[in-house]
């Protein structure tokens, strides 16, 4: 059953994953789109503020994204997101992390431009195996109501 | 990347240009965010996007991927001049982010980078933190994204 916003009421949502991260995902990701030496060279890496490889922020993020997409986004009647109010990076990602990711929802409302839809804000945070959270974020997604398709309700 | 005593509130840089191609988009999205819209043309123009939309990720990702570029050329123009390397720090995050329209297949963006905030770091006295507004444009002058984004940077005299 494709979830509307009626399934998103303020409160917890739910716990997903674990999703093993592999170094080679780590090295991948950094290679195309975040390529500083703390990323990419376990040496370098060493030297850097983080003591070690680490995953891109970014890379954190998409993976959240797939977290979110594979939990509940792929079977939700969603219409994507307008943005981000903000994300903490507050621990690195390492080769090996197993990632769970927790989903609260902090806010849903009837969106008032588009009556037929309602806007759920979510909190989300990614955490690994020892309990440490590597990320936060909070991000608004458009999700379509039961009783949409453009009707008065 | 340059020291925190060389950067001034405002500062704007070019970060340059990338085009978002059909399979980009749908390779970055069967990965991280297989939504029918980033994923199939056809999905896409039923959408609130009207086409085949990029991943918000990805969109942001390509950011990161030009700013690092960019630190790339200022690196090799201070050893060129036989000034010192500056490697930059990690980032606390970024607050702000807002994707305003789709980038959608074919779609050029635009990226430039403003000096938002500096401040020295009270916990870790080498460095500053630097506050950026990123954005990106596309081929018709529109913005689609942006976001305020933060960063460590080394200071100068780290003694």
């Amino acid at each position: 059953m494709t979830l509307t916003f009626e399934d998103f009421p303020q409160g917890h949502f739910g716990s997903f994953g674990p999703r093993f991260v592999s170094r080679d995902e780590i090295i991948a990701f950094a290679s195309e789109f975040d390529p500083q030496p703390m990323h990419l060279d376990e040496q370098a890496a060493l030297q850097s503020m983080l003591k070690g490889l680490s995953g891109s922020g970014w890379h954190l993020c998409s993976l959240m994204m797939r977290m979110m997409f594979d939990g509940f986004i792929g079977r939700t009647a969603s219409l994507g997101s307008p943005g981000v109010n903000e994300v903490r990076w507050l621990s690195p990602l390492r080769p090996g992390d197993e990632l769970m990711l927790d989903v609260e929802v902090v806010e849903a409302r009837v969106s008032q431009s588009r009556p037929s839809t309602g806007i759920v804000t979510f909190k989300c945070s990614v955490s690994n195996k020892s309990g440490e959270t590597l990320c936060e974020m909070v991000s608004p997604i458009i999700v379509e109501r039961r009783d949409g398709s453009g009707r008065a309700s | 990347m340059r020291f925190f005593e060389d950067l001034q509130l405002g500062q704007r840089r070019e970060l340059g240009t990338y085009t978002f191609t059909a399979e980009d988009i749908k390779r970055f999205a069967r990965q991280f965010d297989p939504q029918r819209f980033h994923l199939d043309e056809d999905e896409g123009r039923n959408s609130l996007f009207g086409g085949l939309a990029a991943s918000g990720w990805h969109v942001g990702s390509v950011c990161m991927k030009l700013i690092v570029a960019d630190n790339q050329r200022l690196a090799d123009l201070a050893r060129t001049r036989g000034e010192p390397i500056v490697l930059g720090g990690p980032s606390p995050g970024f607050k702000d982010l807002r994707w305003y329209k789709p980038v959608l297949a074919g779609d050029t963006i635009t990226y430039s980078s403003e000096i938002a905030s500096l401040r020295a770091s009270a916990s870790r006295p080498q460095w500053g933190i630097l506050q950026v507004r990123n954005i990106g444009i596309n081929q018709r002058d529109e913005l689609v994204f942006s976001v305020l984004a933060s960063a460590f940077v080394p200071r100068r005299n780290n003694g």
